[in-house]
């Protein structure tokens, strides 16, 4: 706990909830995001709806803790019981307004890597992999990636793109025929960077409570840019708050274990 | 399981499994190919959820075709790591796909196509690792990938192969169309006019499939719809007893090689916690004729 009496991970679920609109398509990944849409939906977003790669839309979160998207109780109430292929054909469409990605390494363009650290043929880790994130880094209209703040993860260039953000600068996606729009937030542990309308490379938006402008920047692998108007995340409102234990009643993706 | 396994997975084949993503894993098939020390498999699959990290520590594996693989609630997959960066307990070569471009990979494959084209993965450095994919055009070609079987679990089956699953799919329909042959492991095997009442429902044509398995909680720990929620303690205890090559093998001595079928697996489980107990039937429809 923080002296706000909230976790780090609570800030970055109501800081990733805010980016989702009422009425969008929302693309969900797994661990905090699950969380981030139920916040939404029921505060300042009723009528989100959300699609889970494996094969299902909703309208509203699960009514019981979900451990992963296939967990049963995120099919009981679902708008559509479907094969994946048909929910890549609707963020294929362009019809995904905003997907989540989480990440191991990203760099100033927001390009992430969840692939490999090292050379790919004898690489020093073997990350997990893909999963849907490059398919959501690609064809959804924008993206926001979560990670914990650290210089390993974030850092000057990413040594695999796995997931592409905005390649090397502004106009890079439209260059390589990439569909959506890109990354328009990284959520760390930490703050809230933000890239500029049309790409190019993020900037410190808002530094949550309890953390410096200065502690950031150190924490970042390359000389972070900060927001004339820089300021403070405002931390999660009690609604929020309400909503997240409620989803995650035992801590399991908010509190450390 | 034994015989299904034996007579149709053999050493060097191509194999689907997890295509449902979390739900509907065969872990019990999985296990079984663990305990007759088959060699040289290559795995295919969208993520797999610890099943892939159990095969590669046991040395079952020469490949891997898929978008993830690791813990799904848990994070990375500690024999996955070990093998992809020591070649331990042997070398695996890996191509990488995501989550789309496997499905349209089986796909590929279903409608014996040379290449699928996509736009995902434009711009992914995936592409570049992969020999299966290319970019011609502007556009990504996606080659076949061909199972030589796809071994799924599902609620219910017959005898004669026709199976229902519901809840999402996943990847299951083209990775049964795609393959050569697929096992159906079912938690419940019923006549076939259970099944043959809801046509719609049979995910599979009967003649892809090659044996059917009755196997009840041979998916745990991976949920089932209707069945079995999710055991998220085995997870995490799988995760922190692989993370060494000795805790794995301890793990795999207790869990898969020291019992010789599921029910024995299943008696070291609080199967009684994590039985699903609510019951929410969907309405039937009718396929009234005249």
């Amino acid at each position: 706990m923080t002296d706000g009496g909230h976790t780090p991970q609570e800030v970055m679920v109501a800081a990733a909830a805010r980016e989702i609109r009422d009425g969008e398509l929302v693309f969900v990944g797994m661990r905090l995001p699950i969380l981030a849409y139920g916040v939404a939906r029921n505060t300042h977003a009723p009528a989100a709806r959300a699609l889970f790669e494996l094969g299902l839309m909703r309208d509203q979160p699960s009514a019981a803790f979900l451990g992963t998207m296939g967990d049963p109780p995120n099919v009981a109430g679902a708008l559509w019981a479907t094969r994946m292929s048909n929910v890549m054909a609707l963020m294929a469409q362009g019809e995904v307004d905003l997907g989540f990605i989480g990440g191991a390494e990203v760099d100033r363009f927001g390009n992430l890597n969840t692939s490999y650290i090292g050379d790919p043929a004898r690489p020093r880790t073997k990350l997990p992999g893909s999963g849907g994130g490059a398919d959501i880094a690609i064809l959804s209209r924008r993206w926001v990636t979560l990670m914990s703040h650290e210089p390993r993860r974030l850092v000057e260039r990413v040594s695999y793109v796995t997931s592409p953000g905005h390649g090397d600068g502004p106009g890079w996606r439209a260059r390589n025929g990439l569909l959506g729009g890109g990354p328009v937030a990284i959520v760390t542990t930490l703050a809230v960077l933000r890239f500029p309308e049309g790409g190019g490379e993020a900037e410190l938006a808002t530094v949550h409570p309890g953390h410096t402008v200065d502690e950031v920047r150190a924490q970042t692998g390359w000389d972070l840019r900060v927001a004339p108007d820089v300021a403070e995340t405002p931390p999660p409102t009690a609604g929020e708050l309400a909503q997240i234990r409620r989803l995650d009643p035992d801590g399991f993706w908010t509190r450390r274990r | 399981m034994a015989e299904a396994v034996g007579r149709f997975v053999p050493d060097g084949a191509t194999v689907a499994m997890g295509t449902a993503l979390e739900p509907a894993i065969p872990f019990a098939a999985g296990h079984e190919l663990i305990r007759q020390h088959r060699r040289d498999l290559t795995l295919v699959g969208p993520i797999s959820d610890s099943l892939f990290d159990q095969l590669i520590g046991a040395g079952c594996v020469a490949g891997i075709c898929a978008a993830w693989v690791g813990n799904v609630t848990e994070g990375l997959g500690h024999c996955y790591r070990r093998a992809a960066e020591r070649g331990e307990p042997r070398a695996i070569e890996v191509r990488d796909h995501s989550n789309f471009t496997i499905s349209l990979a089986l796909w590929a494959a279903a409608w014996a196509s040379p290449y699928v084209p996509t736009r995902t993965l434009l711009g992914s450095d995936i592409v570049a690792t992969n020999p299966d994919l290319e970019v011609v055009d502007g556009v990504v070609r996606v080659r076949p990938v061909r199972p030589d079987v796809t071994i799924l679990h599902a609620q219910r089956a017959d005898a004669e192969g026709r199976a229902h699953l519901w809840g999402p799919l996943g990847i299951s329909e083209e990775a049964g169309l795609a393959a050569r042959r697929v096992i159906v492991c079912c938690e419940e095997l019923v006549d076939p006019e259970v099944i043959l009442s809801d046509p719609n429902r049979i995910f599979l044509p009967e003649t892809k499939v090659a044996a059917v398995v009755h196997e009840p909680g041979g998916a745990h720990p991976s949920p089932l719809q209707g069945h079995w929620r999710r055991d998220h303690a085995a997870y995490r205890d799988y995760a922190e007893r692989s993370r060494t090559a000795d805790g794995f093998q301890a793990w795999l001595e207790e869990r898969v090689l020291g019992v010789p079928d599921r029910a024995a697996y299943l008696a070291g489980v609080d199967t009684e916690a994590l039985r699903i107990r609510t019951s929410l039937p969907s309405a039937p429809v009718d396929y009234g004729d005249d």
